[in-house]
């Protein structure tokens, strides 16, 4: 399995670098480019903008700064912001944690709420329970994730004042543990709502699918308890397909976080990427295009690698 | 965007192939089809709100764009049924136009998805062997990246602010490649069939026999995926407002509606509830109504609505 990981690793390499070449190629079409901001700026006169362009390399065409771009970068080194002049591998190290932090927690929150409540809307077909979960799963997905997490700061934040509006720490208490937890509690509602939703379907049209088979007529017939049949018999075959669900919405945690963070002001990787490209910071848009890639790539491989591990009729070649 | 999707509301329905029988196929879909009574509401719903939208100007006296300072955040009256906004329009003026444009972006930005899709998926599952192996690989790397990040970065090239055409180019531009790897495979299981053996037998040409005689067997699910694709284009639209990246701000869609309610969330809460509430009773009832296509045309696929926000 090790060496079938690998593999699928290497073959990535050619498509993160096309990956690379094509966004870059993208980038460097956007009009203005990064020394705009300095055009209406009387104190900036027009030879100083072409010095600059000339230190930051922008007079060359794109394809010579990409080449230079990726030679850096396989030697290890992200570049530098046009913005700050901060290195990119100190603004990601800042901020993907954070979004790491996020994303750990709302797939947690989908997966710990998600599954058991599919499973329970299986074993309680058509109960009340049953079709009220359903309705709403349905507007949980529709909602747009702004419009619920605005919902959420009116009424948590703003009328009960239960809990912080943004932010990851607070102003005014020594940043812990807790504070963090305390902030964490809305945006992860809203980036896991969906795939909560999502997943929790999922399992319930899964297991009632697996629970009509063969098998776990038979084991009823042996006379075990309900409970151990569902558990112990069903429950494993019915989670195969939802691992790899899980693993192809791994990437739309990512791309949900941008949306989140804007919501939330949370310090990272998607309001990172935003403001990148309000300032055509190429080399931190570059940085965060090609992390998130390569995550979704890496999402894929791992779902792959558990739906191997549940399924022992997978062979990997 | 969440790429999964939610499996049907009464997947259990099944056929009775007695009541089926001798019946056209039509009647035969509406038969499976109006079963679902969340389907028959939903679709109702859709049409209110796209007459709504379309006879706006014969509903409401009020234009959604012109500003009113004299008349700024005024709380629900007989005169403004849901208040005014922040330069004084008329919110449910706003709303009803607001529907022209997200329908309108939902519904145009499916139709390129869609033909692209198709016409991708078609002719890579058809040509197979070099063919195939390129085109996928290039659906391949553009599904290599989360699809909000490219979007941002394409309507980062104009400025930020988008036409409703551009935007409606942009969401079909990149919202083709799922649809194009389920028509492959379909394509690639029929196109061995014994009548598709017997066309080419007969002589017909490459695009006659994939058009006239491989396609319309593999329709079933690009109609399902059609359906979601309004609606996860019409969320992605309003998600792209919100972050500042979506549709001039002076164009009246829902999105905007609520990006520049965000201020007043405090003050005006009516002017996010609004907005907020019809796109999502919009996308709601759409889901509603790809959940019955599916369960009538293709019952077995797992298609479902893109999720971007």
């Amino acid at each position: 399995m090790t060496k079938y990981a690998l593999q699928r690793m290497i073959q990535a390499i050619p498509l993160l670098f096309l990956v690379t070449i094509v966004t870059y190629f993208i980038m460097n079409l956007a009009p203005g480019g990064p020394l705009s901001m300095y055009l209406h700026n009387p104190h900036v006169t027009q030879s100083q903008i072409a010095v600059l362009a000339k230190q930051l390399g922008l007079s060359q065409p794109w394809y010579v700064r990409y080449f230079k771009w990726l030679w850096a970068l396989l030697h290890g080194n992200w570049g530098y912001s046009y913005f700050s002049g901060q290195p990119v591998i100190q603004l990601i190290g800042e901020r993907l944690p954070n979004t790491l932090i996020l994303m750990g927690a709302a797939f947690l929150v989908s997966l710990c709420f998600g599954i058991p409540l599919g499973i329970y809307s299986a074993t309680h077909q058509y109960s009340l329970f049953d079709y009220t979960f359903s309705f709403l799963s349905f507007f949980a997905w529709a909602m747009p994730s702004f419009f619920f997490g605005l919902l959420l700061q009116m009424i948590f934040a703003v009328k009960l004042g239960w809990l912080p509006v943004a932010g990851m720490y607070s102003e005014f208490f020594p940043p812990s543990l807790w504070e963090l937890l305390r902030h964490l509690i809305l945006p992860t509602t809203v980036l896991g709502l969906g795939s909560l939703a999502g997943w929790s379907r999922f399992m319930r049209s899964g297991l009632l699918e697996v629970i009509r088979q063969d098998y776990i007529r038979t084991a009823k017939a042996k006379g075990l308890k309900e409970r151990s049949v569902v558990l112990k018999h069903a429950l494993k075959n019915a989670l195969l397909p939802i691992v790899t669900i899980i693993g192809m919405d791994l990437p739309g945690f990512f791309g949900g976080a941008v949306i989140t963070e804007e919501i939330f002001a949370w310090p990272g990787m998607g309001r990172l990427f935003l403001s990148a490209l309000n300032d055509r910071d190429y080399p931190v848009q570059m940085a965060a295009l090609l992390i998130s890639a390569a995550l979704l790539i890496l999402g894929n491989l791992l779902a792959d690698l558990a739906y191997g591990l549940l399924d022992p009729r997978i062979q990997y070649n | 965007m969440a790429t999964a999707n939610l499996p049907p509301l009464d997947h259990e329905l099944e056929s009775d192939p007695m009541q089926d029988s001798g019946v056209s196929s039509f009647r035969k879909f509406w038969r499976r089809f109006s079963r679902h009574r969340l389907a028959l509401i939903g679709l109702g719903i859709l049409v209110f709100l796209i007459l709504v939208s379309i006879f706006a100007p014969f509903l409401t006296a009020y234009s959604p764009t012109t500003p009113n300072l004299t008349q700024v955040l005024l709380p629900p009256s007989a005169a403004h049924p849901l208040g005014t906004d922040a330069l004084g329009r008329d919110v449910l003026a706003r709303l009803m136009y607001g529907g022209r444009v997200s329908f309108m972006v939902g519904f145009f930005s499916m139709i390129i998805a869609t033909s692209i899709g198709v016409v991708w998926g078609a002719t890579s599952g058809y040509l197979g062997g070099v063919w195939d192996m390129l085109m996928m690989r290039f659906v391949d790397l553009v599904m290599s990246f989360p699809a909000i990040f490219l979007l941002l970065v394409v309507l980062n090239l104009t400025g930020t602010n988008a036409s409703v055409g551009l935007m409606i180019l942009y969401l079909g531009l990149f919202g083709w490649t799922g649809l194009s790897r389920i028509v492959r495979s379909q394509v690639l299981s029929l196109r061995s069939q014994e009548y598709v053996e017997a066309a080419r037998a007969q002589g017909a040409s490459n695009a006659r026999i994939l058009f006239k005689h491989v396609l319309p067997g593999a329709m079933a699910p690009v109609w399902v995926s059609a359906a979601f694709g309004v609606a996860g284009s019409m969320l992605a639209e309003a998600s792209l407002d919100f972050l500042g990246f979506g549709l001039q701000p002076q164009i009246p869609s829902w999105g905007n509606m609520l990006d520049s309610a965000e201020s007043y969330i405090v003050t005006h809460p009516l002017l996010i509830l609004a907005p907020g509430l019809v796109i999502t009773i919009a996308v709601v009832a759409i889901n509603f109504v790809g959940d019955a296509l599916r369960d009538a045309l293709d019952p077995r696929s797992t298609a479902g609505m893109q999720r971007i926000g």
